[in-house]
């Protein structure tokens, strides 16, 4: 898993170099530059909503909820690429994962930010926001936990604040080696506080361990449940198209799908720009061309199924959407794009001479990322344009504040990133360490599950807090 | 010499090292003891002799914490306090209530995993007398260390030292409180 002749010196310095020398490449000035500039449009259209109002965006009856929960979904989708990475392949063992996991988190965090702006600023009056949680207030009111609106609220914040949890305490080990490492007096000073005088101590690495660990254990049901409470949006309505109760399976494998077309859109410039060949390998790319083909053939079954229940129901509604939806509506062509950029491209990752060649990947996520788009515009607004009523019927289209408002969460998402990549180191220095021939004691290799079921039947007492 | 020192340091080049010396130490029979490695060691637990954490209790605690107060808060809010009846549904509408309050399990769950490690770990410590070694900067990147405390019963400065250079360390140093 990682290549090239590496020391646990050398993997730190490679690793901790790229946060703590002085000199910032001149590629990532170009990179943030763009990126911030980009940003300035979502500021721009906040600025303009706050003045004027959600009227200023396309939505409008009966697409009541267009580009703020596509995007939203969209976003939310491929964060939980990130905790897959970090959490459920942790639980099975696959050491590809160390590499990744760090940036892969970071993104997840990014994401969610961006998803968490849009139904805040759906609401039209953003500054009322904390309306949204249960508290004791002079209205004498509460919010309605029988709705999936309200259990949305309870799973993404939720998942906000246990992805930042789970990231920084990954990050503490790396944190200590920049402050034992770092030259300047106050960049050790800043790390010294973020570390919290980590000191290696093998007590605290074994609660950390259990820590980590149990993390991983509820980060695993945490993320399934939060694409299922998003999809719960659309399903426990009775809108046609929307109303089906394979949309939790569905929206988790088509999050997952999306996520890593955007790990692979980040990892292979990373490994090019900050030569990090040698922990980000070719293998790794591979692997996730493979994730990406299995959950996004478990997309195109579902919508195979989504075509045959809407005939199988029998029900004139269903049938009609479905019709509506793939040849007869106005927006036929959004689907077959869809089918192509889901169902088709990845077809190709069957293929060793697609799967392995990095300018393939880049090509087929771009394709993908779009794919997952269109793959919500088609749930939202195919749905709701032509529902129960024909005479309330209409057509969608965005405006220029709604684009606008997307691309300028791309554009915040990047400075992010790019943040990232500067101050933070971009991969786990510590658990690259393990990973290494010399980490095995005695020959014998170390990993996550096994210390902890050792150390539960060699003691079964317990140690007093703070010893 | 050997006052007021914390204890006693010993440096290692690698883990199998650091395990076998581990294990002699705690042979020898001393107690007040800790090692100090860049990643985790699972070897080292059993060598040292370290208990295991009561911390997945805590989290349990933690996590069924959270889930009464999950399930407790919208008994509170549609029962007692503001009970509205929705389509016909009953005013403790349980499988509605099931996503918030999984998600407040899972929240205090991880709660009580990072803090209560750092809790329990003694953590924040921004010093240590181990800092004072110049050598430990390693620790967080490549070398391994093993520590007796002189807080130790069978601690004497001494024969402890001459013990610790028998372990095939790269180096012993005193650390100072």
């Amino acid at each position: 898993m990682v290549e090239g002749d590496h020391t646990f010196g050398s993997v730190s310095d490679k690793i901790g170099d790229l946060t703590l020398k002085k000199r910032t490449p001149f590629h990532w000035f170009i990179g943030f530059g763009i990126a911030f500039m980009v940003a300035q449009l979502l500021m721009m259209t906040i600025l303009w909503l706050v003045t004027k109002g959600i009227g200023i965006w396309g939505t409008n009856q009966p697409v009541g909820w267009a580009f703020p929960i596509i995007n939203f979904v969209w976003w939310i989708g491929i964060g939980h690429a990130g905790t897959l990475i970090s959490a459920i392949l942790l639980l099975l063992n696959q050491k590809w994962r160390t590499s990744i996991n760090r940036f892969a988190e970071a993104m997840t965090l990014f994401a969610v930010a961006c998803a968490g702006l849009y139904p805040v600023f759906h609401t039209g009056r953003p500054w009322l926001a904390y309306w949204l949680f249960p508290y004791p207030n002079t209205m004498g009111i509460w919010p309605q936990f029988r709705s999936p609106l309200m259990w949305d609220v309870f799973a993404v914040s939720t998942y906000a604040t246990v992805s930042a949890l789970f990231w920084y305490i990954g990050l503490i080990p790396d944190l200590a080696t920049l402050r034992d490492r770092a030259k300047s007096k106050f960049f050790k000073f800043i790390y010294a506080i973020l570390s919290w005088g980590w000191r290696g101590s093998a007590r605290h690495w074994h609660r950390y361990e259990i820590a980590y660990l149990i993390l991983a254990g509820i980060s695993t049901p945490l993320v399934l449940s939060v694409h299922s409470i998003v999809s719960f949006d659309f399903s426990i309505s009775q809108i046609p198209g929307w109303h089906t109760t394979f949309f939790p399976p569905y929206f988790v494998a088509g999050a997952i799908y999306a996520g890593f077309a955007m790990v692979l859109l980040l990892a292979i410039p990373l490994r090019h720009l900050y030569n990090m060949k040698d922990f980000i390998t070719k293998t790794h790319l591979i692997l996730m061309g493979k994730v990406m083909l299995a959950t996004g053939l478990i997309v195109f079954y579902a919508y195979i199924m989504e075509f045959f229940f809407g005939w199988y129901s029998g029900s004139e509604y269903e049938w009609f959407m479905i019709k509506n939806r793939i040849w007869d509506g106005p927006y036929w062509f959004f689907y077959w794009c869809l089918i192509f950029c889901n169902g088709i491209s990845i077809q190709f990752l069957w293929f060793k001479r697609f799967r392995e060649s990095e300018f393939w990947l880049f090509v087929i996520s771009i394709v993908v990322s779009i794919g997952m788009w269109l793959e919500r515009f088609v749930i939202i607004v195919t749905s709701l344009q032509r529902d129960f009523l024909p005479s309330s019927w209409a057509m969608y289209s965005p405006t220029m504040f709604d684009w606008s408002m997307f691309i300028g969460t791309l554009g915040f998402f990047f400075t992010l990133i790019f943040l990232f990549v500067r101050f933070v180191p971009v991969i786990s220095i510590f658990e690259v360490r393990t990973l290494l021939p010399d980490a095995n004691v005695h020959g014998h290799h170390q990993d996550f599950e096994e210390n902890v079921n050792e150390v539960e039947y060699t003691y079964d007492q317990t140690d007093p807090p703070n010893s | 010499m050997g006052n007021n020192l914390y204890g006693i340091l010993a440096e290692f080049d690698t883990p199998t090292q650091l395990v076998d010396a581990a294990r002699r130490v705690r042979d020898a029979g001393y107690t007040m003891t800790d090692a100090f490695s860049p990643f985790p060691l699972h070897e080292i637990d059993e060598a040292l002799g370290i208990k295991r954490s009561v911390l997945p209790y805590l989290i349990f605690a933690g996590g069924i914490t959270g889930l009464l107060s999950g399930i407790g808060l919208e008994y509170f809010v549609h029962v007692i306090d503001w009970p509205i009846i929705v389509g016909g549904r009953p005013h403790f509408s349980l499988p509605a209530f099931v996503p918030p309050a999984f998600e407040m399990t899972i929240l205090f769950a991880a709660f009580t995993a990072v803090f209560g490690m750092l809790f329990l770990n003694g953590l924040p410590a921004p010093y240590h007398p181990v800092f004072n070694v110049p050598r430990f900067a390693l620790a967080t990147r490549e070398k391994f260390f093993l520590v007796i405390e002189s807080a130790d019963p069978l601690y004497d400065y001494e024969e402890t030292r001459r013990f610790m250079e028998t372990l095939d360390a790269q180096e012993v140093f005193d650390v100072e409180e």
